[in-house]
């Protein structure tokens, strides 16, 4: 079964603080991640992970009338945004549940694990079997 | 460059051969992780090699040659890694002299494949990695036909497999028979293996399908070649039984946008008859052998379904019937929701409800959406719209399957409508 493992992060002046980190905070922040993926990796589980770019240019787009696109934002009240995510193969729910914590308990500032929210959602499969 | 594919004889060819010439190299080198290795790697090199080349006179000699050229390739440079450790090399040294021309005949033992399908399918591994392992071992598929099958990256395959291997080597499984103790057991495990192989061909059928195997024709193709190796097995023949009755139905089970369409509501004409003919004979021999499993009842069911020209042809008492004796046999709360179906179908839809609430408590099912997807339908029969669109929408959330889902979706819309549009005839 396939899970999504949705990374929620509060923006830059948020909690985290991530602009004031300094750089060895921040270099074991991207080891630490590097490393979680290569266990994914290892283990047969990974299906995909993106990161995605930060939300200051992130655009709201809609159809106008005519089909064209009508865009919208950056919307700077956002508190918290999808940082990136992580696509798994697992034999059981739980077990997306203790990568999604692993994931969770990323270092921050001081090495301190940031315990950040991980949204799971299962991802949809095709034709249940005829009874 | 062009890239030529082998055509779909020669593919056959090649996938039926596999396990074959594996079984004799793991035999042979005892070595099971690396002969599955080489063998792949020749499986690889023939289907680069033969669209060009064309097909060999004797391709199970041709594939063999080329393991076992990789395999002592493996084993030298293992030899040589050990040296270097200053390890004493215990093992069958390496240099053995090997040269066999590439059309000589080589000793095929029947129960290899056997052999070879209760190791990948050995209970030490999870149902994911026995999958992988055994479409890749016997199916003769390589890691990206079955990465793409599961719509994973190569990567994650390769290492799945190699961690399958890796187990099995941990736990010192010898290249050989389980005893008559553990044969039923480990029998059931590698029908169970099978089993999820066809289901999944269903279940995963999203995505990209371009060059994806087919995993369900796997599956039947596998238990055909069990059924061959062991035509007494009343299980074995139960479940390649249900695999056809069930894949007969195939092109009737969706619409042209990918639509679930549920059995009552099927264009029965679109059934594969020859599939449905060979299913019904290959049940009924079982059946008249006398021992009976949870695989040839179910497949017995899903003959009654398929003798149907019409739905109002089902012979629900005789479906009932079966369910019954299924549900003697097995502790199982999705056999006692089929059970409520049927006994619904025969004796009105307040039994069936009632049936149900037994399962209401039944922590296994575990506010599953099946429970409420046909708690809905009986709703439904019962003229109890109300209910029923509640059941409906509550399925519908927790469904995982997308096309079911819409189909629940629609049922509750549908329903919803019908009661508005009585309602107003009713104020009129």
């Amino acid at each position: 079964m396939k899970y999504m493992l949705m990374m929620h992060v509060p923006r830059g002046t948020g909690d985290y603080q991530i602009n004031n980190w300094s750089p060895e905070e921040f270099r074991a922040h991207i080891a630490f991640m590097h490393r979680f993926n290569k266990e994914l990796t290892d283990a047969g589980e990974l299906v995909g992970a993106e990161g995605l770019a930060a939300p200051g240019e992130a655009k709201l787009v809609r159809a106008g009338k005519d089909g064209a696109p009508v865009t919208d934002g950056p919307f700077p009240e956002a508190k918290e945004f999808l940082a990136g995510y992580w696509i798994v193969d697992v034999d059981r729910p739980e077990r997306a549940y203790e990568l999604a914590a692993k994931a969770s308990a990323a270092p921050g500032r001081g090495g301190v694990p940031l315990n950040m929210p991980i949204e799971v959602r299962q991802v949809m499969s095709g034709l249940p079997q005829d009874v | 460059m062009t890239a030529q594919s082998l055509d779909s004889t020669a593919l056959h060819l090649l996938r039926e051969l596999a396990p074959q010439v594996l079984g004799v190299v793991a035999r042979r080198y005892g070595d099971f992780p690396a002969a599955e290795d080489a063998v792949q790697e020749a499986l690889i090199a023939a289907a680069m090699q033969w669209p060009v080349a064309g097909i060999p006179t004797n391709p199970r000699g041709w594939l063999f040659h080329v393991a076992v050229r990789r395999m002592n390739d493996y084993l030298r440079s293992e030899l040589a890694r050990r040296r270097r450790e200053d390890v004493v090399a215990t093992e069958r040294s390496a240099d053995e002299p090997f040269a066999p021309p590439p059309d000589s005949e080589i000793g095929v033992d029947r129960d290899d494949t056997l052999v070879l399908l209760f190791m990948c399918c050995h209970p030490a591994l999870t149902p994911a990695s026995a999958i992988a392992l055994t479409l890749r071992a016997v199916g003769g598929l390589t890691t990206a036909e079955i990465a793409n099958a599961f719509l994973v990256p190569e990567a994650t395959m390769a290492q799945r497999i190699s961690r399958a291997k890796q187990s099995i080597k941990a736990s010192n499984v010898p290249f050989s028979m389980p005893t008559d103790r553990e044969r039923a057991e480990r029998l059931g495990a590698v029908l169970h293996v099978l089993y999820l192989i066809f289901s999944e061909g269903y279940t995963s059928s999203i995505g990209p399908s371009l060059h994806r195997p087919d995993l369900s024709n796997e599956a039947i193709r596998l238990t055909r070649v069990v059924h061959g190796l062991l035509p007494d097995d009343g299980e074995v023949a139960g479940l390649l039984a249900l695999m056809l009755l069930t894949d007969a139905r195939r092109a009737a089970r969706t619409g042209a946008s990918g639509e679930l369409i549920p059995l009552d509501e099927q264009d029965r004409t679109l059934w594969d008859q020859r599939l449905i003919a060979e299913g019904i004979a290959l049940v009924s021999d079982a059946l008249s052998k006398g021992s009976v499993g949870s695989y040839q009842l179910q497949a017995a069911i899903a003959a009654v379904h398929d003798e149907a020209a019409r739905v109002e042809d089902t012979d629900w008492p005789q479906i009932l019937a079966l369910y019954g004796l299924l549900k003697r046999m097995s502790d199982n709360p999705m056999v006692a929701l089929n059970h409520a179906i049927a006994a619904a179908m025969v004796h009105g839809p307040v039994v069936g409800l009632e049936l149900l609430t037994a399962l209401d408590g039944d922590r296994r099912m575990g506010g599953h959406y099946r429970l409420d997807a046909v708690r809905a339908h009986l709703l439904e029969m019962a003229g109890d719209y109300e209910r029923a669109i509640a059941h409906f929408r509550a399925a519908a959330e927790r469904t995982t399957s997308i096309p079911e889902r819409n189909y629940l979706t629609a049922k509750a819309a549908r329903l919803a409508a019908e009661q508005r549009r009585e309602g107003a005839a009713r104020d009129r």
